[in-house]
């Protein structure tokens, strides 16, 4: 049976399962005088019979599936006859692709020594039996399961207790997923990070001032010096997250402050889902929008101007990136300053001041911490950003403050590091981890830092 | 004015009206303008005349009209929900960051209109001061809290001046000799009874001629509520209070006249020993024995 009806099936016995635990959970509680006397409700019998039911038989079908291939891959290869044997893994996968071709019909058996062509064969045959051997035990073990757990029903028997602690488990188990993928992750780029800086020094990529990652393949190569030092990404980092900022700071408050201050409840009903409507435009929209009308907007009034200005400016990608941004900020600085209790404004108001003086004096102090939060969230969102700079502020490795040069960020150079052939070992390839380290570093400190704000804020009221 | 009042009349009409059941039977129009006992006043601090305050399409306050005397202490009593707060607030207009809240009839501070369109609420609310039922000090030092009034008013020309105010307001509120060591800390740390003071100190630091009060010590331990109940009567020497409460024993102990409301009606106005020991509308008698039998 094809695995994609054998989850169906198994869906369909647990369904079952849980339709039989039910009925005799009620069954043995009639006698009895009613569900009361049994130690759980009816559901939690039946929920636990579902459980025994698919449980098993689903980590079963999981593992099978996952370790299926590798498994009659390493049983074909190893029937192959010593003279075929692959002495390297590139050449196994060779073989192996060569075989699975022939199985599937792509390449013809003629083609082939004949020994591939038997092995071809012998796949198709392990397949089949896999298959087989799959959908038998998966159905005998949710059907034993069901039964176990059937049988076990018993009016002593706390199945409440016992479907919550597995629940709890499997819930423990989704999250420790997340965080296992978090920590393989960051292990995977450390331990990348650390080959770079083998390579590459500590003092050149942290202090040095031009960024070139092109090494040169061959010994005559011109124009492939490889420099690694960050500070230009760096510095092209923080002008455009600096310009971001500048919009989106001071219109994002404003606008909170009126929304939550000044605006009668439609026009907030109406405004606040607009604003956040802006935060649901995918970046890359915003990209050809700084690339094809605001740049060239700031191209063109600058040599109005009289100023040298390129059509690739970091000024076009901060301005289009703070707009971005503007409903991060005011959509959390909105929430903060709704939570200041309305007594404060209350204390504020009868004591004869203004509403902008409770504003000013009364409410942003108190909501100050909280809205800090939310710009340095805000910030890191900006940091992260790539698809506007790559766009609109360009590729060029410039160490500059000029916001009408083309400048480049850590993450547009990543992005420009990876994609393309690259062989993996090369310094250019790990000098990507390195800046997916730092920037990681940084975006967690601010995130933490927001964190730590956000919450001491919180006790404030509490 | 007095002369002209109609209200008055009406005692006798109530009295030898045949007794309803208290709380049911008696509908809106037995009750409204009707109120019984001594509403008025001579040269009144508040000429409230015909009140009504609409939430939306909902009449909260029913056509109430009352006098307040110059530095008097009047306690607003009854049920919750009777719209004591709703009236209380139209003193100082706090309604009006109430989006549906609409205020109707004539509401005089000294002769003049409160709800004048062209009045300044910034200096009413100078000279009406506001104590609310939970304490609600600025997460501010205890001095700023205290300095916010006068210098949002400008009230301090110097230093000196300010700190001067600030420590008269803490004598005032009978705050000063447990915080003068830190007034530098926030007001939010000190205890409940203490915030509720420094909210006192922080109304009278305006130096204000009336002081609303809605239910200040609903919040407060009795020993805090003790100490608020003793500086009222040390207040009412330089100032009006009208304050809110849903103790019967509290309003007896710290006020001169008390009110009681029902349903948005004002029922009876009286010499507080009056209401509590001879009260002459039966619903005040129910609520009174009610609570104290
Ligand atoms: N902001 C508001 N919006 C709508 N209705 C209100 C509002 N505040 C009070 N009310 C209504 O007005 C009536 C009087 O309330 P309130 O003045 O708070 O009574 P009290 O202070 O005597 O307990 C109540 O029925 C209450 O539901
Ligand atoms: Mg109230």
């Amino acid at each position: 049976m094809q695995p994609g009806n054998l989850f169906p099936l198994v869906v369909v016995l647990i369904a079952i399962a849980f339709a039989l635990g039910y009925a005799r959970s009620r069954a043995i509680a009639t006698p009895l005088g009613g569900i009361r006397h049994l130690k759980s409700l009816p559901f939690y019998y039946a929920a636990r019979a579902s459980l025994w039911c698919g449980l098993p038989a689903l980590i079963i079908f999981a593992l099978w599936l996952g370790f299926e291939d590798k498994v009659i891959q390493t049983m074909v290869i190893g029937s192959l006859p010593a003279d075929l044997q692959p002495d390297s893994p590139g050449r196994a996968s060779l073989v192996l692709s060569q075989i699975s071709n022939v199985a599937s019909g792509a390449l013809s058996p003629k083609f082939v020594p004949e020994p591939i062509a038997g092995a071809a064969e012998r796949l198709m045959a392990l397949r089949a039996e896999s298959k087989m051997m799959m959908t038998l035990l998966v159905i005998c073990v949710a059907v034993l399961g069901a039964f176990v757990a059937w049988l076990r029903i018993a009016p002593h028997i706390n199945a409440r207790e016992k479907v919550e602690s597995t629940l709890r488990k499997i819930f423990f188990m989704c999250a420790g997923l997340a965080i296992l993928t978090t920590v393989g992750i960051i292990f995977s780029v450390i331990f990348e990070t650390i080959h770079f800086f083998n390579k590459v020094s500590f003092v050149e990529f942290f202090f040095g001032t031009s960024w070139s990652p092109q090494t040169a393949i061959r010994a005559d190569q011109v124009g492939s010096s490889g420099a690694f030092g960050m500070i230009p990404l760096f510095v092209g980092t923080l002008l455009i997250s600096g310009i971001a900022m500048l919009v989106a700071v001071p219109v994002g408050l404003m606008s909170a402050i009126y929304l939550s201050e000044y605006a009668s409840r439609r026009m907030r009903g109406i405004v606040k889902p607009l604003l956040e409507l802006l935060a649901g435009v995918p970046t890359v929209v915003y990209g050809f929008f700084a690339a094809l009308t605001v740049a060239p907007f700031i191209a063109d009034a600058a040599s109005w101007l009289g100023i040298d200005a390129s059509t690739e400016s970091a000024l076009a990608a901060g301005l289009v990136m703070g707009i971005m941004i503007i409903p991060f900020v005011s959509s959390l600085s909105d929430d903060v300053i709704n939570a200041v209790p309305q007594t404060m404004r209350d204390g504020s108001l009868a004591l004869g001041a203004t509403q902008a003086e409770t504003m000013t004096k009364v409410i942003f102090p108190a909501a100050l911490p909280g809205i800090m939060g939310g710009i340095l969230l805000a910030v890191s969102r900006a940091i992260g950003e790539t698809m506007i700079v790559v766009m609109a502020a360009g590729l060029a490795a410039n160490l500059t403050i000029n916001p009408l040069e083309a400048v480049t960020t850590v993450t547009v150079q990543i992005v420009t590091l990876l994609t393309g052939d690259q062989e993996f070992d090369s310094a250019k390839t790990l000098s990507a981890f390195a800046l997916g380290m730092m920037l990681f570093i940084v975006t967690l400190a601010l995130n933490v830092l927001a964190l730590h704000v956000v919450r001491k804020y919180r006790e404030q009221y509490e | 004015m007095n002369t002209m009042n109609p209200v008055i009349d009406q005692d006798a009409k109530v009295e030898k009206a045949p007794e309803p059941p208290a709380g049911n039977g008696i509908n809106d129009a037995d009750l409204e303008g009707r109120t019984v006992g001594r509403p008025f006043a001579d040269a009144p601090k508040f000429s409230l005349r015909d009140v009504e305050v609409f939430y939306g399409e909902t009449r909260a306050i029913k056509r109430i009209s009352l006098d307040i005397a110059r530095n008097e202490v009047i306690a607003f009593i009854g049920p919750s929900g009777c719209g004591k707060s709703t009236f209380l607030r139209c003193l100082n207009r706090m309604n009006d960051s109430i989006d549906i809240c609409r205020v109707k009839g004539q509401l005089q501070l000294d002769g003049h209109d409160i709800y004048d369109p062209k009045r300044d609420v910034v200096e009413l609310r100078a000279r009406v001061g506001m104590v609310f039922q939970k304490p609600n000090p600025f997460p501010k030092s205890i001095y700023d809290n205290v300095a916010y009034g006068p210098r949002i008013h400008g009230l301090a020309n110097r230093k000196s001046d300010l700190d001067d105010i600030v420590e008269r307001s803490l004598r005032g509120a009978g705050l000063w000799n447990e915080v003068k060591d830190r007034l530098d800390t926030p007001g939010t740390g000190l205890s409940g009874g203490q915030q509720q003071r420094l909210c006192i100190a922080r109304a009278i630091a305006v130096s204000p001629e009336v002081v609303l009060m809605d239910e200040p010590c609903s919040a407060l331990d009795p020993i805090a509520t003790a100490r608020i109940e003793e500086l009222i009567a040390e207040l009412s020497e330089s100032y009006t209070i009208i304050i809110v409460t849903h103790s019967m024993q509290q309003a007896a102990r710290v006020s001169d006249r008390t009110a009681y409301f029902h349903l948005g009606h004002l029922v009876e106005v009286n010499e507080t020993n009056k209401v509590f020991t001879t009260p002459q509308h039966p619903l005040t008698e129910s609520y009174i024995t009610g609570r104290f039998g």
